[in-house]
């Protein structure tokens, strides 16, 4: 909206400016939340949204920040009316900024509808249960923590782990299965442009670019505009899924650095920080970015969000991942070492978890022995990376014979289970490599398999018949 | 009704000015979107009110009215089965007004009003009646019998009351002084209903969960916290607590977490049976969900508005188990508004009254002598009507570090400790509860009740289990120096026996059909077949190779209790108890 159209309405000079807030005079029928357009001497717009609003001022966060900003020449003029996206199909294949306006030179999206981009919450009586579940090709990932349609599972790495590389393994696969139906929307916040390449590169190749929509704040763009970034793209997604009536996928990348936006505003209010200077407030805020993952009932649509977020010093304490952790249906964490051994992908299966999964596995959909043969590899990999610990100290000397078979276990684990490459597997051959890493290990240890599952699925062991 | 005007908003703090006689704690309608919020300071002139909506649109200038009230939920027939938010508004009628989005200024009544209850007088003409009294009863669900008392406030003689179809808002009868008795009442969330009297708790909440019912059990009325790190396991305990435990009443509360664990406890309760009445769980079950994305003074609320319903069923002599998922952001509501206050922090940034109110919030937990007279029909006297509200709250400590502040304060109030542990998540044992650091303090008044219902032997067994348990951990201790060769046999051997207590008996999946409910009978088999087992290995040690100790009737077999179907193990499990008792004979024969 030009400025122009709003010169009619209240405007106001600024009284102090303190990083990416400005502070100004009270003004009447100002509203909480209420959109600003910011003006500064050489005519140039940013835009803003009022933080705080009382007897004796008023506080505007600048999205674009207060650089280039006076306190004589800017004026601040209020909108009447709260932060809106624009929405189209139109919008697919295109590429916007973090704000929302277009960066790919192709001129303005005429918007079918506007919507508030806070989102409301979906109420809870009308959510449908997620119960599909998504083939990703990567065998941990499916047998382990599968993916289901409607669910939000963030990837979380330290710096320099493919985080990328693996979220692209995954969602190729799901733009490969869903075909037609899927609409990828991203949201990169803070990003290298090395990174967006890859990106676009990526969806071009895979053919899913035509029905993409990229928001897209580099790293050198304004860091406050990251507060809006994911709104947009979780608008724009629900958009797609509940009007449209589409699967979407949502990427968000990286959470570390919204975070870290959320992080500059509250400290320039002075609020009162929480660990590592975060606002307390932080799980609440990042629950309204998450919490709109899902599906409702009689609806068609869906809303899948894999959220990535960098793990400073490989600290799953850190305060955002742990808030994430808290707030998502699992994670899939990578992991450094077997970054380092050459494994890809590099998923740390241990602490990795997916929450829905049980709604999605088992007979008419993966398999019936799917959860149980998922539990047996979890036990025997947790006791082999212990064995592998006491190994180190005592030598495999003093092992016992079972003991002996799990470490040789975790060993074809690694190699041959996680250790896939980028190929891509079925279920039916993760299923089958799953019980042949387990068959030589004596029944008296198969203490998560009934018998009925064995009898049926286990191969058979070399030499001894059953 | 009173009036000021708003003069500064900050999230979900509004400050307001000019309005007299406001009191702390008084609900009010704010703005010209009509927002409900309750006072929560006031400072001469100046009020500070928590909004329980979003405050986008608000301005200065805009009025802020009240009524002079707390805020008060609604108790009657219609309650159970219903999903509330934090402010007790019915999901359900909320959706068919603003869609499936939540939008804001919505209002809805709690109960339904047009819906005619068959009420059964039971009080009659000429009795004296006071708060507490039982005056007639109506069949809520196919189980829960909701008995109408007498609100607070009101004594006197009948000169009216009849049987027959009414709404909540007609009349049953009156008092000779024309007050009229209806089956609805009112009660402020943040005052605990009272009681005569708390008494000793010494029936266990049996869960059909082996960790609690055998190793730290709970009793009705008792409270207990489960802290741990995130995707440990609190959600699904306190689910399947919901489930299998022998409450009347459950008021499950999500506070600040997901959607998708709401609709699952809606999707699942109605196609579940309650194991005891057969009935669809749904029909004893009370939902409270304020989930994180929804307004954050409401879920500060949600956690009161929750256990006055509790509270409310106790008052009827039945059994309600609270579940509070998770107390941790209900503690970080209090500190977003304290914070949006400005008030002065204390540890970690939570106000300085935190310990405090985690304190009043569990001590709302008990078992109590009811008010008012004896329940009609029944033969117990009045004093022999008994409730029990069972309070269970999930904390998420940062990190998963047990020393922040919500985890001590609860800690210190607690009665059992059901503390979860990543490790334990991580390798898949689940329930991932850590069987070294967590306790109950109420082994010792629950005994009784476990030496009449299940022998004396159950508590002993339990000691022994422990024991091994606890010997497993010194032992590995020695076992990461030197290696488990260098263990004498008998250490070896408790190494093993040990393993099978966790794998095969504290293990227990919230997700197999059989499994997820394990009544405490099949429990004692389980534990007698370990322990016999042990014996007999003991007997063979030294004897013939260790490698060959475990490889006897049996071993096999005891990882397989957990399937016996649960309506018939009794003859399975004597079976392989003879089995191997037959074993341990000829074992000795030929040793
Ligand atoms: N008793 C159990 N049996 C089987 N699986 C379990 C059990 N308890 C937990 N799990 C597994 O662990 C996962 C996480 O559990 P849950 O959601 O209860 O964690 P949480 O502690 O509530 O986490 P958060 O704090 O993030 O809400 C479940 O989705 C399930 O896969
Ligand atoms: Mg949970």
């Amino acid at each position: 909206m030009a400025a122009k159209e709003l010169y009619a309405k209240a405007h106001r000079k600024i009284k102090d400016i303190k990083g990416p807030l400005v502070f100004l005079e009270p003004i009447a029928d100002v509203k909480f939340g209420e959109r600003v357009v910011i003006v500064d001497s050489n005519g140039r717009e940013k835009g803003g949204q009022v933080l705080d609003v009382g007897e004796k001022a008023i506080v505007v966060q600048v999205f674009e920040g207060s650089d280039g900003l006076d306190r004589k020449g800017t004026s601040v003029f209020f909108t009447g009316d709260i932060v809106k996206i624009g929405l189209s199909e139109d919008m697919l294949g295109r590429v916007f900024d973090g704000s929302g306006a277009p960066r790919d030179g192709l001129g303005e999206v005429y918007p079918e509808v506007e919507r508030p981009i806070g989102g409301s919450p979906l109420n809870p009586v009308c959510r449908q249960q997620p119960k599909e579940w998504i083939e990703t090709g990567v065998t941990s990932i499916d047998m382990l923590f599968t993916l289901i349609k409607g669910q939000k599972l963030p990837i979380w790495g330290g710096a320099g782990l493919p985080l990328n590389a693996v979220t692209m393994q995954i969602a190729k696969q799901v733009i490969r299965q869903s075909g037609e139906e899927l609409v990828v929307i991203f949201a990169g916040m803070g990003i290298t442009s090395r990174e967006y390449n890859y990106f676009y590169k990526e969806f071009q190749d895979s053919g899913a670019l035509a029905s993409s929509v990229l928001f897209l704040n580099l790293a050198d763009d304004a860091t406050i505009e990251r507060i809006l970034t994911p709104r947009l793209a979780l608008t724009t997604a629900e958009y797609f899924a509940y009007d449209k009536g589409r699967d979407v996928l949502v990427i968000l990348t990286d959470m570390l650095n919204y975070a870290n936006a959320l992080r500059e505003i509250s400290s320039a209010r002075e609020e009162i920080p929480g660990r590592r200077g975060y606002p307390g407030y932080l799980y609440t805020d990042l629950s309204t970015i998450y919490e709109r993952a899902g599906i409702i009932k009689g609806q068609k649509g869906s809303v899948t969000q894999v959220p990535i977020c960098t793990m400073p010093n490989d600290d799953i304490t850190h305060p955002v991942i742990d808030l994430t952790g808290y707030i998502t249906e699992g994670q899939i964490l990578l992991s450094r070492s077997l970054d380092r051994a050459g494994f890809f992908p590099p998923i740390d299966v241990l602490p990795s978890l997916s929450r829905l999964m049980n709604l999605g596995i088992g007979r008419e959909k993966t398999r019936e022995d799917h959860r149980q043969i998922a539990d047996q590899l979890y036990a025997f990999y947790a006791q082999g990376k212990e064995l592998e610990k006491l190994t180190a100290i005592i030598g495999s000397e003093g092992l016992g014979n079972v003991e002996k078979k799990i470490v040789e276990f975790t060993q074809r684990f690694e190699d041959e289970f996680l250790g896939q490459g980028d190929q891509s597997r079925t279920i039916e051959e993760s299923l089958g490599l799953s019980w042949d890493l387990v068959k030589d290990i004596p029944r008296s240890e198969l203490r998560r398999l009934e018998d009925k599952h064995i009898e049926k699925y286990m191969p058979k062991r070399a030499g001894a018949a059953k | 009704m009173i009036q000021g005007v708003i003069t500064r908003i900050s999230g979900p703090v509004v400050q307001a000015k000019d309005i007299e006689g406001i009191k702390i704690r008084d609900l009010v309608v704010v703005g010209d979107l009509g927002l409900l919020g309750e006072v929560i300071e006031v400072k001469g002139n100046e009020v500070s009110i928590q909004v329980y909506e979003e405050t986008d649109g608000l301005t200065v200038g805009q009025p802020v009215k009240s009524g002079g009230m707390p805020f008060l939920v609604e108790l009657g027939p219609g309650l159970l089965g219903t999903t509330y938010d934090g402010i007790q508004r019915p999901l359900e009628v909320i959706r068919d007004q603003t869609g499936n989005f939540i939008q804001r200024g919505a209002t809805a009544s709690p109960l339904v009003r047009e819906k005619k209850w068959g009420f059964n007088a039971t009080a009659k003409k000429g009795d004296s009646v006071s708060f507490g009294d039982i005056i007639g009863w109506v069949q809520e669900s196919p189980t829960i019998k909701h008995y109408i008392m007498v609100p607070q406030g009101v004594s006197g003689k009948i000169a009216k009351i009849n049987s027959g179809d009414y709404t909540i808002d007609q009349p049953v009868g009156s008092l000779e002084d024309d007050t009229e008795l209806k089956m609805s009442q009112k009660w402020p969330i943040r005052r605990p209903r009272p009681s005569k009297r708390k008494i000793p708790t010494n029936i266990p909440l049996v869960s059909g969960q082996r960790i609690f019912d055998v190793f730290f059990p709970l009793p009705k009325g008792g409270n207990a916290i489960i802290p741990g790190p995130f995707g440990s396991g609190k959600t699904v305990m306190q689910q399947s607590l919901a489930k299998w435990s022998d409450a009347d009443v459950v008021v499950y509360v999500g506070c600040g977490e997901r959607g998708n664990e709401m609709t699952e406890v809606l999707t699942e309760f109605p196609h579940l049976e309650d194991p005891r009445t057969g009935a669809p769980l749904m029909n004893r079950t009370v939902l409270v969900a304020n989930t994180s994305n929804m307004p954050v003074a409401a879920r500060e609320t949600s956690i009161y508005t929750g256990i006055t319903l509790a509270e409310y069923y106790r008052d009827m002599g039945y059994d309600v188990a609270m579940m509070a998922d998770s107390t941790s952001r209900w503690a970080e509501a209090l500190r977003e508004i304290s914070g949006r206050l400005e008030e002065m922090p204390g540890e970690e940034g939570y106000p300085p009254y935190l310990a405090s109110r985690i304190a009043e919030f569990y001590e709302r937990s008990g078992r109590v002598i009811c008010l008012g007279g004896k329940i009609p029909g029944s033969d117990k006297s009045e004093n022999e009507r008994i409730g029990s509200v069972t309070v269970i709250g999930a904390v998420s400590p940062p990190g998963g570090d047990f020393s922040e502040p919500v985890t001590q304060n609860s800690l210190r109030i607690a009665g059992a400790f059901w503390g979860l542990d990543a490790r334990l998540a991580y390798s898949r044992h689940f329930p991932a509860i850590n069987w070294l650091t967590s306790y109950s303090l109420y082994l010792d008044t629950l005994k009784d009740w476990y030496n009449a219902e299940l022998t004396e032997e159950f508590m002993q067994m339990r000691t022994e289990l422990m024991e091994i348990l606890q010997r497993e951990d010194e032992l590995n201790k020695i076992v990461q120096l030197v290696g488990k060769d260098s263990l004498s046999d008998p250490d070896k051997l408790l190494l093993d026996i040990a393993r099978t207590v966790r794998d095969d008996f504290l293990r227990q999946s919230a997700f197999h059909e059989i499994e997820a409910y394990c009544p405490p009978k099949k429990s004692y088999y389980m534990m007698k077949a370990i322990l016999l087992f042990y014996k007999n290995c003991q007997s063979r040690l030294g004897k013939i190779p260790y490698d060959q100790i475990l490889t006897q009737p049996g071993w096999e077999k005891i990882s397989s209790m957990r399937y016996f179907p649960n309506d018939k193990f009794e003859a399975p499990c004597q079976e392989l108890l003879k089995e191997m008792a037959a074993g341990g004979e000829l074992a000795a024969v030929a040793a």
